[in-house]
């Protein structure tokens, strides 16, 4: 089963890879880069690494992604054409989309008891690759480097906001 | 799965991410590159936590993360600053200070 998963996505994460490098237009590159970073992100589930998977489809394919997307949008004239030509097309996908995961989420919803929910002790517990003890971890031993992480940021926002800003 | 079959995939990854930095000419292509091999990175790490079965390989990913998205952020501006300034995406175009 394991081999199947790593094989699986694996593929996935590879070809995806491969495609990004091939692809000619940059927006097509970006929505592999996706594939892959999902891809990879179902492997750290295979390695019982939970917190990282999540972060990496929240963070990594979800913020970042979205931000190089957003700059692809602004400065890639081939881009904004192709939302354009595809625009109705698109939407109706979108919102099909949008309607099977409505569907598949409500009866998950509707059934999910929290006192009932299954309690892992390997997920939540007190195991090497649990969440507990990486929070344990993280804010004892690697205390100064977390701090000095969110001093990166606060420079980098400061950064980002100087050098997009138009000199007058 | 061995920790083997998941360096060897890492490497994979990273060898086509280096690859692509290397030949693309479009600076965003040239990022999305950048981010594929930390991507690779991360795996290996990952995998080494599971091998040994510590927590600090994760710690690291989570740290990788960050510096990534400070670097994306600031090199987006960057190339949002060279695009008005130069009109151009191409890397070659942007060789003030390659000697």
């Amino acid at each position: 089963m394991e081999t199947v998963f790593f094989y699986l996505f694996g593929g996935i994460a590879l070809l995806a890879a491969i495609n990004v490098v091939v692809q000619q237009k940059v927006f097509y590159s970006a929505i592999s880069l996706i594939i892959c970073l999902c891809a990879v992100a179902a492997l750290y589930l295979a390695l019982e690494s939970y917190f990282i998977a999540a972060v990496q489809v929240i963070v990594y394919a979800g913020a970042i992604m979205v931000l190089f997307l957003f700059v692809i949008m602004l400065l890639d004239p081939f881009s904004a054409a192709i939302l354009r030509d595809k625009k109705k097309y698109l939407g109706y996908l979108a919102g099909l989309l949008g309607v099977m995961a409505l569907a598949l989420l409500i009866p998950l919803l509707k059934s999910y008891n929290l006192a009932q929910a299954p309690r892992n002790p390997e997920f939540i517990g007190a195991g090497p690759g649990s969440i507990e003890h990486l929070g344990q971890v993280l804010f004892s031993e690697y205390l100064v480097p977390f701090e000095v992480t969110s001093i990166l940021i606060l420079v980098a926002i400061i950064g980002v906001v100087v050098l997009a800003k138009r000199q007058s | 799965m061995g920790l083997l079959h998941y360096l060897v995939l890492s490497m994979l990854l990273f060898i086509v991410g280096a690859v692509g930095f290397i030949i693309k000419k479009n600076v965003i292509s040239v990022f999305l590159c950048l981010e594929l091999m930390l991507n690779a990175v991360n795996l290996s790490f990952v995998a080494f936590s599971k091998h040994l079965n510590q927590v600090h390989g994760q710690i690291f990913v989570f740290l990788v993360m960050v510096v990534a998205a400070a670097e994306a952020a600031v090199g987006l501006a960057i190339t949002i600053v060279l695009f008005r300034n130069r009109n151009t995406l191409n890397v070659d175009d942007a060789d003030t200070m390659k000697w």
